[in-house]
């Protein structure tokens, strides 16, 4: 009987029908008796010292419970970035002194019983300021740059082989150009939003996060109580897309002004906070040096960026160099990643951190190479092709690019491209075609699963991990049904909540990977316990069977060889006093946790580069008479390993391209140059795709079978998408114009 | 947002009492704009008296050829209307390219003219800054982040854009405004029912409190069937304009007997560029004396920092408007 089938299918959503009828609850939905409501009011200047607060007219209004500032807030305990296990968003925290290091900075939060009473007063609180003025712009800030120690969870900030500088001044072909990417903001359809209610000494948050357990680890050390004592709870998050993957100071205001009311308190972040309390992806200014030969070959490749941070050095750094170390075959290479502060929040990652805007430069680079040497940039690409990492000098685990730009490429049309800038036109109207290259890291951290299945013939999976609009939960279904033989319905998948076993953040496009592996493993050990019990029970048709004899299917327990002889997982579990089996699965990317596949966990010391990789292609129409740029086509082809769900990872994929071409074309946060504070923090002011901008986009994968990343051969597909797709709009805009745009957005003005 | 009053009427005299009653009261119909303004704590009115119950919501025709539309009648509904799309696609096309289909179906015909700019620094109370909302205290955009910023009609007190699509159109077609206040009622053509900024951008039109908008004419115009609404902006659909023209054109035996050209995204008011319109009179129509007519339309603009390059945009936006209508290229928005 083969079962083999439900990983990979496009399985609807398990929870669709929650979802579109509105009983799937987000953090800020759970009904919570005696609430009050908690609004933030901000600083209005970038740099300074407060000097004064009065808030007695805001207490004066009705409802109103209580204004916390830095003058009567609880002092906090800091939290390491090194030694926390969770990740805070940012290391200072506001309203615990007087100093203001940027615009938006919480300077106190009003307590109402109705989050109508609450804005008003919030807007009733006078704050005085000591005003300096602020360094707004990382262009201002170049002179104090510097290179951190280390990015990432360690990754060097400057890297290197041969000698680049050397390679480049001798090459015959040489591309030296500055690229910018401006500072991007997340805004996910939900906000994000803490209820915190306290029982005595025990904390529960219902919080929208990307990581129950981080934010568990991070709010009991700047509450300095026992992790334990904490449970933070999400089953549903309106996507995260980072900014939801570290802990930001509104969840810990949230608790302890519930703390300091004595009631449950909510407290939901407006959309204009949403620009300036929880991160953005920073601005960078990036330098690209291809030295190369005249057929284009790679001789030299020097990837230096700037990126911005706060001005209290919080070092987070958007790594955008990091996909240059081993995207392509080059043997001197340097790299090296600067921070500069600003009186900005901190940054934060923001869907394919580093990779989003690393990609843009290197991609328009080798555009330039192509367009100077001559050479198709699909060809280019082709005679640079890494075989294996050079950085890390490793092999890739699997590699499916070459097929990705081939099939791309045909679906695309390729090579009816003529090479010549402004060749290509429909009457008046210009089109260009461009292409990029994707790439994006597959990651895995340590995670666990439990399943438990009952007398009822149901299975429970449990696991902390997350559902972020992703397809968690449906994924999580199929790996659940397909190993225990059970049909789908039968499955129920329960997620994101402290007392579950511990997963990963959704970060990084690693849920499948991480918490699919201990999902499996698990509902293999529960198997294990079934046949266990089957083989003991004297009434059992299995009864002193091996077993390797026995096989699952269709709710059912049997021989191998005659599926005839066997009983129902209900008939041998009512039997045996109707107690469940439950298997547990903890697994991290060492191997150091059990291994129940054959594939076999990641190996410490993995002697694989393991990445996902992608090809995309752009066509463009320009109105040459205005300027402006749409997106007609787009083609995007990725080798992601293997795919759970071909119609929840086609979707994240596509959302990934929009983002690209959103990247390109639309989002810029605008920071006002004398008072340092975001001109457009809002959804009608922030440019974003509507779907008039959105094309037909044709996105598929690629075969890819990989024996080494993970016990289930998944690659991430979260970020994956967003990456290369900038580059191949803007190639698109050169190959329609004539004009090569380095600095994002490309508005209509730079190409008239 | 401020604590209000509100309330419903269903009488036009009540509604104009009920407004001269309280000074900090407003007129409330489709509140597209208006809710929005008081949620950013731009606008704080304590009383709202809501009007959309007054009979105020037919087109109907006038006395030769042309249209009465009420005050009340929705954008959408508008946009749709057969004589409309008809006698005056312009201004069809250019309500189609306002907004979004729920935004349309809500904002109303008074509503949309008197629609309150988009400058982030007026929609941003934190900047003490801003003549329009407090008068006589400067102006943060002027050397701010100004990119959709007014080229023309500006003054050194406020460069705010009228955000409106439906009103260049009207502006080109000479629309007539009627008004019903404690005084009576009186009319007022929409070319005069802006005021340039001046000295008080605070005064952004001749209204008085008390005032109701209860209709608007569009004058019998038969060559306004060829006639065109063209914008250019950042993103394809709802999005305000960084440059937009409303153009018709009179042709007679090959040459130019007339021409409506009014720009928006970059006026101070729903801009009519009378100066253009008169340097195609005569002309034979095509690119070179569109060309003319455009440098002609910009004679005055005064750019800031980041709108300079709207001077070209606004020139190249009226040549491809004309070339449109010239050759009937439309496009469905």
């Amino acid at each position: 009987m083969n079962t083999e089938t439900l990983i990979g299918k496009p399985v609807d959503r398990v929870d669709g029908r929650q979802k579109v009828t509105g009983s799937a609850r987000y953090a800020a939905d759970f009904p919570m008796k005696d609430v009050v409501h908690a609004v933030a009011f901000q600083s209005t200047i970038a740099r300074g010292r407060i000097t004064g607060i009065d808030a007695s007219h805001a207490l004066k209004r009705p409802g109103v419970i209580a204004v916390l500032t830095h003058e009567n807030m609880p002092r906090l305990y800091p939290v390491s970035m090194e030694h926390n296990p969770g990740r805070p968003g940012q290391t200072f925290l506001p309203m615990q002194g007087d100093e203001i290091f940027y615009a938006g900075q919480y300077v106190g939060v009003v307590l109402a019983d109705t989050v109508t009473q609450a804005l008003e007063a919030a807007g009733l609180v006078k704050v005085s300021y000591r005003e300096q003025k602020p360094t707004v712009h990382l262009e201002d800030a170049l002179g104090q740059a510097y290179e951190p120690k280390k990015m990432g969870r360690g990754d060097k900030t400057a890297t290197g082989r041969g000698d680049a500088d050397k390679a480049l001044a001798a090459a015959v072909v040489k591309i030296d150009q500055t690229y910018t990417t401006p500072i991007e903001n997340h805004n996910p359809m939900e906000m994000s939003a803490t209820l915190a209610n306290w029982d005595k000494d025990r904390l529960t948050l219902y919080d929208a996060t990307q990581w129950v357990y981080g934010v568990r680890a991070v709010v009991s050390t700047w509450l300095g109580i026992e992790a334990e004592k904490v449970r933070v709870i999400d089953p549903f998050v309106g996507g995260g897309f980072g900014c939801k993957g570290s802990m930001w100071p509104h969840i810990v205001v949230a608790a302890v002004a519930s703390r300091h009311v004595g009631r449950p308190v909510k407290l939901m972040l407006t959309r204009s906070q949403m620009f300036s309390c929880i991160g953005y992806r920073p601005k960078t200014i990036q330098r690209v040096a291809l030295g190369a030969d005249a057929q284009g070959k790679l001789l030299a490749t020097i990837h230096e960026c700037t990126s911005q941070t706060s001005s209290w050095k919080e070092e987070w750094v958007e790594s955008a160099t990091k996909q240059t170390e081993m995207l392509y075959s080059c043997p001197n290479l340097r790299t090296v990643q600067r921070l500069a502060p600003v009186n900005a929040n901190a940054p934060t990652q923001m869907r394919a951190p580093g990779h989003a805007t690393g990609t843009f430069a290197l991609e328009v680079a080798m555009d330039e190479l192509a367009v100077a040497t001559n050479v198709d940039p699909l060809e280019l690409r082709l005679r640079n092709y890494a075989q294996r990492d050079e950085g890390e000098n490793k092999d890739f685990s699997s590699k499916a690019l070459r097929e990705c730009y081939k099939q791309g490429a045909e679906r695309f049309g390729w090579s009816k491209r003529n090479p010549a800038a402004r060749s290509m036109r429909d009457g008046d109207t210009l089109i260009g075609w461009g292409m990029g290259t994707a790439t994006y890291p597959t990651n895995r951290q340590e995670s666990s699963a439990k399943v438990r299945l009952s007398a009822d013939g149901r299975a429970v999976v449990s696991t902390a991990a997350h559902d972020l609009g992703t397809g968690t939960y449906t994924t999580m279904s199929q790996i659940a049904a397909e190993i225990l033989g059970l049909p789908i319905e039968k499955v129920k998948v329960e997620l994101a909540d402290t007392v579950l076993p511990q997963a990963a953040v959704a970060g990084g496009s690693q849920t499948s990977a991480s918490v699919g592996p201990p999902v499996k493993g698990a509902c293999l050990k529960a198997i294990a316990a079934l046949k266990e019990r089957a083989t003991a029970d004297a009434s059992s048709p299995l009864f002193k069977k091996q077993a390797r004899e026995i096989g699952v299917g269709e709710g059912r327990i049997f021989l191998k060889d005659n599926p005839a002889v066997g009983e129902t997982f209900v008939e041998l579990l009512v039997r045996n006093g109707g107690r469940p089996v439950e298997g547990k699965s903890d697994q991290a990317p060492s191997g150091a946790a059990e291994q129940l596949d054959d594939a076999g966990a990641k190996k410490p010391n993995a002697p694989f580069s393991m990445h996902a990789f992608g090809a995309q292609f752009a066509e463009v129409r320009i109105d040459p008479r205005v300027g402006e740029i749409r997106v007609s086509r787009f083609v995007g082809a990725f080798g992601a390993g293997r795919i759970l769900n071909a119609k929840t990872a086609r979707s994240q994929i596509m959302g990934g391209i929009v983002w690209g071409i959103s990247m390109a074309l639309h989002e810029a946060t605008i920071y006002d140059s004398n008072r340092g504070k975001i001109v457009n923090d809002n959804l009608a002011d922030y440019l974003v795709p509507v779907n008039a901008d959105i094309p037909e986009i044709d996105c598929f994968f690629v075969e890819e079978k990989d024996e080494h990343v993970n016990p289930l051969g998944v690659k991430g597909i979260g970020e994956l998408g967003v990456t290369g797709a900038a580059a191949a709009v803007a190639n698109a805009v050169f190959h329609a114009t004539g004009k090569r745009l380095r600095d994002l957005p490309i508005r209509l003005e730079q190409v008239l | 947002m401020h604590p209000f009053t509100y309330v419903a009427v269903t009488n036009q005299g009540h509604a104009i009492d009920a407004l001269t009653a309280n000074p900090r009261s407003a007129f409330v119909a489709g509140g597209t704009n208006l809710l929005d303004d008081m949620k950013l704590g731009v606008e704080t009115p304590e009383h709202l008296i809501d009007v959309n119950a007054l009979a105020l919501n037919r087109i109907e025709p006038l006395p030769g050829g042309g249209l009465r539309i009420g005050a009340l009648v929705r954008n959408s509904d508008l946009a749709w209307d057969p004589a409309v799309r008809e006698r005056y696609p312009v201004l069809s096309e250019a309500l189609l390219s306002g907004a979004s289909p729920q935004l349309r179906n809500m904002a109303t015909t008074a509503g949309n003219l008197l629609q309150r700019t988009r400058c982030t620094y007026f929609r941003d109370v934190s900047y003490a800054a801003c003549n329009k909302r407090r008068p006589g205290s400067g102006c943060a955009a002027i050397d701010g982040f100004n990119r959709s910023h007014a080229i023309l009609g500006v003054s050194d007190q406020c460069i705010a854009t009228h955000p409106s699509d439906m009103c260049v159109a009207m502006a080109a077609l000479d629309a007539v405004i009627h008004i019903a206040g404690s005084k009576g009622e009186r009319a007022v053509a929409l070319n005069e029912f802006y005021v340039a900024y001046g000295e008080d951008p605070a005064r952004e039109n001749v209204l008085a409190h008390g005032d109701l908008i209860t209709a608007v004419d569009l004058p019998a115009l038969p060559w306004a069937k060829r006639s065109h609404y063209f914008k250019v902006r950042d993103r394809a659909s709802y999005e305000f304009a960084l440059a937009s023209a409303a153009v018709a054109l009179d042709l007679e035996n090959g040459s130019i007997r007339a021409a409506r050209i009014a720009l928006g995204g970059v006026g101070a008011k729903p801009w009519r560029a009378y100066e253009a319109e008169k340097a195609l009179v005569g002309k034979k129509p095509g690119e070179e004396a569109f060309k003319a007519a455009a440098t002609a339309a910009l004679a005055g603009a005064r750019p800031r920092k980041f709108n300079a390059f709207k001077v070209d945009l606004a020139q190249r936006t009226i040549v491809a408007a004309l070339l449109n209508v010239m050759f009937e290229k439309r496009t469905e928005q």
